[in-house]
């Protein structure tokens, strides 16, 4: 299969003072996949993704976000991908139309695509009734849908999603995974980190991380085979067995 | 009863591991007291003043001499243009110009009167009235130098005793003001930020939830700062016994309990508030920018309560560091017991259980 | 640019939605705008003196009502048991004790001399002085009266009488609130800039939204602006409505100087305590933290200024203090330009310093913020 490279990784490492967060990663994401990033907590996942946007600045090594440099192009590397972070970041005091109009605008989206879009979006999410409802007061799941309707809302090559799915309910979940398929049918790559196991199996590929390390980076059922689990919570557990940073 | 040191452990843990809050915890009134004691004063002093001496004779003379030997002003120059005088003031520096007219002398001896002309700056109309006195005291004094009298008859002497102050030092006023200010302020800031933090960041639901009674666990959030606030108070009193040298003529033991009282009264205002406010960032606005100003204006010691008008003096009424301010110097400047400020105590009572009612009434309806 | 019009939207939306600040930004200070002027006033009246008379003449009667008239003091007891007297004193309620000892009237004629005795209560160290000398003025004045109702004939040798007629300029009748609603006014237009700019942003910092920020195509500069300028209008409008309405109608006070002249030193000033609220909020990471440093540097500022107490009593090091405080060259601006018409020639130097203030803050916050978010 020839498809392009969005993301390249060589030798990509983080430290704070002694210690090593990051420890030397080396992968490739595929454009259009969905690509698990998964670990334990303190495992450096995290640090990693925060590399990858532009957030923080490598140590050592070497990185391409959708074609841009990691030390030195790091606004264009924003300008092309989208983001959901763990705490969830859209402006509770303004309503769905305003913050899907506030995010358009700062990526660029011109007045007019901004209104097509935006219909489209709230009628896609089913969200009309709620348009000028203020974001605070929609129900967990719904604004999860939002958050991640908004990320990829200026059609980035790469959104990255932090622990998507906390606190939801399993429906909810099952409609946010069938969001993210769709992006990845439109041609959007998926980075996204995750707890629960059964997402897992979810991904295109899986790379796990264990005391900065990757340990292992495949398929769920090559993963499976490998380790002669049935489950990817026995791989994990596998693997994360012999962790030894915890996190705090 | 262990449960609630737990918690009240814990909120010790919240308070020291952030070191820029203790700054103004801490930092603050000692900062008050060196700023009370030493930079700021009421007095008006080094004022520049100008003064056109039209007359250039002795008389004239004489009195300048004796301005420039008064240590409150600062001849700045001698201007002869009365067209340059306004210019002056504008500019914003002089205070004050003195106008010594032709002839002065020859006035005094031959006429037995003469005229020295202020012109005062009133914009600030406090300085303005005080140079004013002070010029003419001075004239007054050189009047009576060239009086030819020796021995007056029926002379009233007067003996005058400052009590409390002999010494008329600014700080003995001061110093319990920044005590009232500091402990109401603070404690009230601190304990309403304190738990609507936890009201916004939502593990008020949690500690709610636990096995302790949810007074309990308000409870729990005041008793760091009833103890914080006492340190401050020792902070203070030690500053202001050790750095300016202010007696505590009083019992120890009855200023501490009384400042215990205004604290609880704080905390419970401070409850009251967190009740009300719906974020933190409201909390702090309403004491800081609500509260500030009007306390620092009626607890009463940088202008005096009984200059106000009487609508003002009333709402002075509801400041609880009004009714501390009189309890503190009657114990450490007049050395007074209990008997003279009991009415005072009784207040700060009585505020302190209306406002825990009323915030343990809103509190029980917001859970029921 | 387009950016920054987003974010203003955002901004200004977010700031008028919460119902529940408004007032407290709008509405409070205005209020203590209104009233705080009132209380604060300086001027030493209604002073409280007993008079403990043993002699009961008439020439004590006469000192008594001398003193009473005098528009000075109100007289709060008036007996003969210096006891009871000092147990008022102590209680404050009242301010002075005079004493005058059993004899007066027969002594003053008799042997030319009598003494009074007076208790001044010196807590309150000014308002001492200034009753003890009212009161010694009185009792002087008194004595001349006395002197001149004695001697029959009037003295050989006229005693020179030297006058000192006072003009009051630009506040004859020495109205206080006049000089307190400009300086009040400063400080509270002060704290909004401070307060509000540096909560709003460390609170993004605290919920996480400045995360997403930092994900974005959103350069710093834009998003530094886009807080900044919400509370640059704020300011100015609360100022505008402190000057024309509060001062100008209710206290009637007009800007003798040029208006488009003071509006540029508010526009500058604003600039510089915005400043100082961006460089708070880069060195905290909650709300609490940015309210305790913010607190501690707003008393400083406020009481270092000039507002309450002259910058010309304070000692060298603290007039240093005092000048490097972006509030006091603020509130002396306002005073000059509002109070007395100074034109810019007279406020140049205040102008600079105030450049110099705002480029230091900003450059500074903005170094910090680079750095750090």
């Amino acid at each position: 299969m020839n498809r392009n490279i969005v993301i390249s990784t060589d030798k990509l490492s983080k430290r704070f003072g002694d210690f090593v967060a990051t420890n030397e990663i080396t992968f490739d994401v595929y454009e259009g996949e969905i690509f698990g990033f998964l670990g334990a907590n303190g495992a450096g996942k995290t640090t990693a993704m925060r590399m990858l946007c532009g957030l923080s600045i490598p140590s050592s090594g070497k990185a391409s976000i959708a074609g841009f440099d990691v030390y030195k192009e790091t606004e264009k590397i924003k300008a092309n991908i989208g983001y959901m972070s763990q705490k969830f970041s859209l402006y509770e005091d303004l309503t769905v139309q305003e913050n899907i109009r506030f995010f358009g605008g700062i990526y660029g989206l011109s007045d007019q695509k901004i209104k097509s879009k935006s219909n489209e979006l709230i009628q896609q999410l089913g969200l009309e009734k709620e348009r000028d409802k203020l974001v605070g007061s929609l129900p967990l799941g719904w604004k999860q849908k939002l958050a991640f309707s908004v990320a990829i809302f200026h059609e980035p090559k790469i959104v990255f999603l932090d622990e998507p799915t906390g606190g939801v309910d399993p429906v909810t979940r099952r409609q946010f995974w069938d969001l993210i398929y769709d992006a990845s049918d439109r041609g959007i790559t998926i980075f996204v980190t995750t707890h629960y196991m059964d997402e897992a199996e979810y991904c295109n590929r899986v790379s796990m991380m264990v005391d900065g390390y990757i340990k292992a980076l495949d398929t769920p059922t090559k993963l499976k085979q490998q380790f002669s689990a049935e489950t990817m919570d026995e791989v994990f557990f596998e693997l994360a067995r012999g962790a030894k940073r915890k996190a705090d | 009863m262990r449960q609630f040191f737990a918690f009240v452990i814990k909120e010790f843990y919240h308070v020291f591991r952030d070191p820029k809050s203790m700054l103004m915890l801490f930092g603050m009134p000692i900062m008050l007291i060196l700023l009370f004691g030493f930079a700021l004063s009421n007095e008006i002093k080094n004022s520049k003043i100008v003064i056109c001496d039209f007359a250039q004779d002795p008389a004239s003379q004489r009195i300048i001499d004796k301005i420039e030997a008064s240590k409150n002003f600062e001849i700045k120059k001698f201007l002869f243009d009365p067209r340059q005088i306004e210019q002056a003031f504008k500019e914003g520096n002089v205070k004050l110009v003195v106008v010594i007219p032709n002839h002065f002398n020859d006035d005094l001896l031959h006429l037995h009167k003469a005229q020295i002309q202020v012109i005062a700056d009133a914009s600030d109309p406090n300085t303005a009235n005080t140079l004013t006195n002070y010029i003419t005291n001075i004239v007054m004094d050189y009047q009576q130098e060239i009086t030819p009298f020796n021995d007056l008859p029926q002379q009233i002497k007067t003996e005058i005793r400052m009590i409390y102050n002999p010494e008329l030092k600014g700080t003995t006023n001061f110093v319990p003001g920044v005590m009232a200010l500091v402990l109401l302020l603070v404690c009230v800031l601190m304990t309403s930020v304190s738990i609507v933090k936890e009201k916004e960041k939502g593990t008020m639901e949690v500690l709610l939830v636990s096995p302790m009674h949810p007074l309990m666990v308000v409870i729990s959030k005041a008793v760091p700062y009833l103890f914080l606030s006492i340190v401050n108070l020792s902070v203070i009193l030690l500053l202001s016994v050790f750095l300016l040298k202010m007696p505590i003529n009083g019992s120890i033991g009855l200023l501490f309990f009384e400042s215990s009282l205004l604290i609880l009264t704080a905390l419970s205002l401070g409850l009251l508030i967190s009740n009300s406010a719906q974020s933190q960032q409201q909390a702090m606005l309403i004491s800081l920018m609500g509260m500030l100003i009007p306390v620092l204006l009626f607890t009463g010691f940088m202008f005096p309560l009984e200059n106000m008008p009487l609508p003002l003096q009333i709402i002075a009424n509801v400041v609880p560091s009004k009714w501390y301010y009189i309890i503190v110097k009657s114990i450490m400047i007049k050395g007074l017991g209990l008997s003279a400020i009991w009415k005072e105590t009784l207040i700060l009572l009585g505020m302190t259980v209306f406002l825990l009612s009323v915030s343990i009434n809103k509190f029980k309806i917001r859970l029921g | 640019m387009r950016t920054l019009r987003f974010l203003l939207q955002k901004e200004f939306r977010q700031i008028f939605r919460n119902r529940a600040l408004l007032p407290v930004i709008f509405i409070a200070p205005m209020i203590q705008l209104l009233i705080m002027p009132l209380a604060a006033d300086y001027e030493i009246k209604n002073i409280n003196i007993s008079i403990v008379d043993h002699d009961h003449s008439g020439y004590s009667r006469q000192l008594v009502s001398k003193i009473s008239s005098s528009g000075y003091f109100v007289i709060s007891d008036y007996g003969t048991s210096f006891n009871a007297a000092f147990q008022q004193f102590e209680k404050d309620k009242s301010d002075l004790i005079l004493e005058i000892p059993l004899g007066f009237e027969r002594n003053l004629v008799k042997e030319n001399e009598q003494k009074l005795f007076i208790a001044v209560n010196a807590i309150n160290g000014t308002k001492a002085m200034v009753g003890s000398s009212y009161l010694s003025r009185i009792i002087a004045s008194y004595n001349a009266d006395i002197r001149l109702e004695m001697t029959a004939n009037p003295r050989m040798n006229p005693v020179p009488n030297i006058e000192v007629p006072s003009i009051n300029r630009f506040n004859p009748y020495l109205n206080y609130p006049f000089f307190m609603v400009p300086g009040i006014l400063c400080t509270l237009v002060t704290m909004i800039g401070v307060y509000m700019c540096a909560l709003n942003i460390v609170k993004e910092k605290e919920v996480g939204t400045i995360e997403q920020i930092n994900v974005t195509p959103i350069k710093k500069i834009h998003f530094i602006l886009g807080k900044l300028i919400p509370f640059w209008v704020i300011g100015v409008f609360l100022f505008s409505v402190g000057l024309f309405i509060i001062a100008g109608v209710v206290y009637g006070i007009h800007p003798l100087g040029s208006i488009p002249l003071l509006y540029s030193f508010l526009f500058l000033f604003l600039i510089a305590v915005l400043g100082i609220g961006l460089l708070i909020s880069t060195y905290s990471e909650t709300q609490q933290q940015a309210m305790s440093i913010a607190f501690f540097f707003m008393m400083i500022f406020m009481l270092m200024s000039g507002l309450f107490t002259p910058v010309d009593s304070m000692p060298n090091w603290a007039i240093v203090i005092a000048r490097l405080n972006p509030v006091t060259h603020f509130i002396e601006v306002v005073r000059m330009v509002v109070l007395k018409g100074s034109g810019f020639h007279d406020i140049k130097y205040h102008f600079l310093v105030m450049t110099g203030f705002a480029l230091f803050f900003n450059s500074w916050a903005i170094w910090n913020y680079r750095k750090t978010a």
